[in-house]
């Protein structure tokens, strides 16, 4: 089955080929089963796969395809490679990706373009493929360049709304500042390593330790820089400080997009990416520090951000944001299997989230706003059913996936840096807080919307409701292929995972903790999340507190700050776009209008000005002329006398 | 009784390039003032003929009979010029009730 690898991503490559091809011919019925039943399709060979894998001695398989770039010393083979972390990502991208295609034959029934979307759907599923089974960097950058398309294109779906449009823009832009990062990086790694593929650089990495890059008046270590510019590559696809700007944007897509592309896979790509490479993280200490400062600062920036937002959509974008950071503030302080397993169960809750928000929003005829909704616990019960599922799941309360994971993430937090957990800690709180906000302003109270889409109401069909159930079910049995030492369990995932992760476990010693902190800690973290809930319930369902609507309204400092989000935008707007648009227009109306066009115009004109003079001498005179040629030939004579061109004996 | 060539060679080359030169530049200076276009075909007819001279002296002068045969050539195509042009003339006649070349100054910028 490992070696039918190519299978996995061909699948979808030629649902895509189909559906892109032929989309104008095919009834909606067939391209709907034709999209889903490829990334089906996958999924089975991604389970044959796994459980063969499973079984198998050797954890890694490399599966070569073709030899793809030979130049010299630079070879880059087309490969495929097979082992744990890879293996359980193809499960996620495949599984939750055949789910979300289930649930948009429902969701996108009535819209125009529903094969062009099955289409898009599953080019992405083939380049997030690509991406997580590349055996290089070369092949996991074409995944990762292919997958910023797909999102790009998958945001503007609605493009004659200019503001979906520009959103697109602006994560295409975000992401190539990320993908320059990455690019460069790989060009290190080719430069110190005379390789791309991961399983000769990984073994060599700890010798190129000491190996430092020269730069104008400073030293960096060589795995320092290279790590870095991973990070900054992970920054722009994973959507964290300073380019997070743009996937509360990316909203704009539809809601299938954004559970699929914007939280359960594309996103994680850059976490995905960073597990993938740990060995050099590891041995780049200072990188780590600022990957856990960033992640915990994204973590804490975005939640704060989700506190006001009334976009039930935004509510979630935030969130992911936030969850986003927590991963990296895993991988930062260590913790790889945690982030990891953090992955997998966000993969779980927040797509279960999304498609939950997707069906509410579905249901109240494209209406986001929170403050119009309220009450509809009764008329959508298996959304609301599953929707309080994952919102349990991601405040983090034992025993639903997102506490096991979250957890071991702040476990090893505390081990590393007290002050980090406790700031990661305040963190969970907003995050329940703010998704219990946004479940009892949607599902509790009285409806505030028209009468008109009150008379809509309606549960989703089946073909939406099925995924719903189903990724509720993983959202709480999720976190059990993880669940720590201390409560009893083997901790499965960290076990299957050792392959891909002991290089860097030897290299740093985790201190063991003893079992009476860890309890501490998880009884910390679930009073904190409790307490967090009584608030937002004596808020918002006691006191039925509803956001007021309106731009002018007067808010307190903080609370206006984070409803604008920090001014963020505004401030890379002033930064960044305005000089930016300023330089442009100086570059546009003096160097090109003035200096350019006038260099170019200029020798126009003044072709045609000499022109004028010379034509005069065209009299229309036959006389002139003879006389002309005569003389002509005369001073042709008379020079080659002198300068000796026509020979005279 | 000498041969054409004996007597052709009784005279020295410097005499015949001289006199070709001579012809020759009569013919330029007839081209160059006249105005009549039918003095200015004889004056070209001047100095193509003034060439034909020089070839076959010189042709003399180097036994090589090629320098003869262009000459031919050159009779061919004058006669053909002369056919041509004066067909031409003859139509600007018609039209102008002059053969004056001056009048014909209308092409130009």
């Amino acid at each position: 089955m490992i070696n039918l690898v190519w299978l996995v991503p061909l699948f979808p490559l030629i649902g895509f080929l189909i559906n892109g091809l032929v989309r104008n011919v095919l009834p909606k019925g067939l391209v709907g089963f034709i999209g889903s039943f490829s990334v089906l399709l996958s999924f089975c060979v991604s389970v044959g796969i796994f459980v063969e894998l499973n079984n198998s001695d050797v954890k890694s398989f490399i599966i070569p395809l073709f030899d793809w770039i030979q130049v010299g010393s630079l070879s880059i083979p087309f490969s495929f490679q097979v082992d744990p972390l890879s293996s359980l990502m193809l499960l996620i991208v495949t599984g939750i990706g055949f789910l979300i295609h289930v649930y948009s034959i429902g969701y996108m029934h009535s819209d125009a373009g529903f094969a062009k979307f099955f289409s898009y759907l599953n080019l992405f599923v083939f380049f997030m493929l690509l991406l997580v089974l590349g055996s290089n960097y070369v092949v996991m950058f074409i995944g990762w360049e292919g997958v910023g398309l797909c999102s790009y294109l998958l945001i503007g779906f609605w493009f004659t709304n200019s503001s979906y449009a520009s959103a697109a823009k602006k994560a295409f832009v975000m992401n190539r500042i990320g993908d320059l990062g990455f690019l460069i990086a790989v060009f290190l790694i080719y430069s110190t390593f005379g390789s791309v593929e991961f399983s000769n650089i990984f073994p060599q990495a700890a010798n190129f330790t000491d190996a430092y890059l020269r730069l104008p008046g400073m030293k960096l270590g060589i795995l320092t820089a290279i790590t870095l510019l991973l990070f900054v590559g992970a920054t722009g696809k994973s959507a964290q400080i300073p380019l997070f700007t743009w996937l509360p944007d990316a909203m704009a897509g539809p809601t299938p997009v954004s559970a699929l592309i914007h939280a359960a896979t594309m996103v994680t790509a850059g976490i995905y990416m960073i597990a993938r490479s740990n060995v050099l993280f590891t041995l780049a200490p200072l990188t780590l520090d600022v990957v856990a400062i960033i992640g915990l600062a994204t973590a804490i920036l975005a939640a704060t951000i989700a506190l006001t937002q009334t976009d039930i959509k935004k509510v979630l974008a935030y969130s992911t944001v936030s969850q986003l950071g927590y991963m990296f503030l895993g991988l930062g302080v260590g913790a790889y299997t945690g982030a990891f397993f953090h992955l997998i169960t966000h993969a779980f809750f927040k797509a279960l989230l999304f498609l939950g928000a997707g069906s509410v929003i579905h249901a109240m005829s494209n209406e986001q706003d929170m403050r119009s909704m309220g009450g509809l616990k009764k008329k959508l019960p298996i959304t609301f059913l599953t929707m309080l599922v994952g919102t349990i799941a991601i405040a983090g309360l034992p025993p639903f996936s997102g506490f096991f994971s979250k957890d071991e993430i702040l476990a090893h937090v505390y081990e590393h840096n007290k002050v980090l957990w406790a700031i990661g800690v305040i963190g969970a709180m907003f995050t329940a807080f703010y998704m219990l906000r946004m479940l009892f302003l949607t599902f509790y109270g009285n409806f505030r919307g028209t009468i008109e889409q009150e008379s809509h109401l309606h549960e989703s069909p089946k073909s939406m409701t099925i995924p719903l159930i189903v990724l509720a079910i993983l959202s709480i049995i999720g976190g059990f292929i993880g669940i720590p030492e201390v409560l009893g369990g083997k901790h499965w995932l960290a076990e299957f995972l050792t392959p891909v992760f002991s290089p860097s476990y030897a290299i740093t010693t985790t201190p063991v903790m003893d079992h009476a902190t860890e309890y501490t800690l998880m009884v910390v973290s679930i009073v904190g999340v409790l307490l967090a809930i009584t608030i937002a319930y004596l808020r918002y369902i006691k006191r039925k507190h509803v956001p007021v609507s309106g731009e002018s309204v007067e808010r307190g400092f903080l609370a206006k700050l984070s409803y604008h989000k920090y001014y963020i935008d505004e401030l890379y707007d002033a930064l960044i776009g305005r000089p930016l648009n300023a330089l442009s227009r100086f570059f546009y109306k003096i160097m090109d209008k003035s200096i350019i066009d006038g260099l170019v115009n200029g020798s126009g004109k003044a072709a045609v000005e000499t022109s004028k003079g010379f034509r005069l001498l065209q009299t229309g005179n036959i006389g002139f002329y003879i006389f002309m040629m005569v003389f002509g030939v005369i001073a042709l004579l008379v020079y080659g006398y002198y300068y000796g061109f026509i020979i005279f004996d | 009784m000498q041969t054409v060539t004996q007597t052709i060679q009784s005279v020295p080359l410097n005499h015949y390039i001289l006199f070709s030169a001579i012809i020759f530049a009569i013919g330029v200076i007839g081209v160059l003032i006249r105005r009549n276009a039918i003095v200015i075909f004889m004056s070209v007819e001047l100095m193509l003929n003034a060439v034909n001279v020089l070839l076959a002296a010189f042709s003399v002068y180097h036994n090589d009979a090629s320098g003869q045969v262009f000459v031919f050539f050159i009779m061919a195509l004058a006669a053909a010029e002369v056919a041509v042009g004066l067909a031409i003339i003859v139509m600007i006649y018609r039209n102008t009730h002059s053969t004056d070349i001056n009048v014909l100054n209308k092409l130009k910028w």
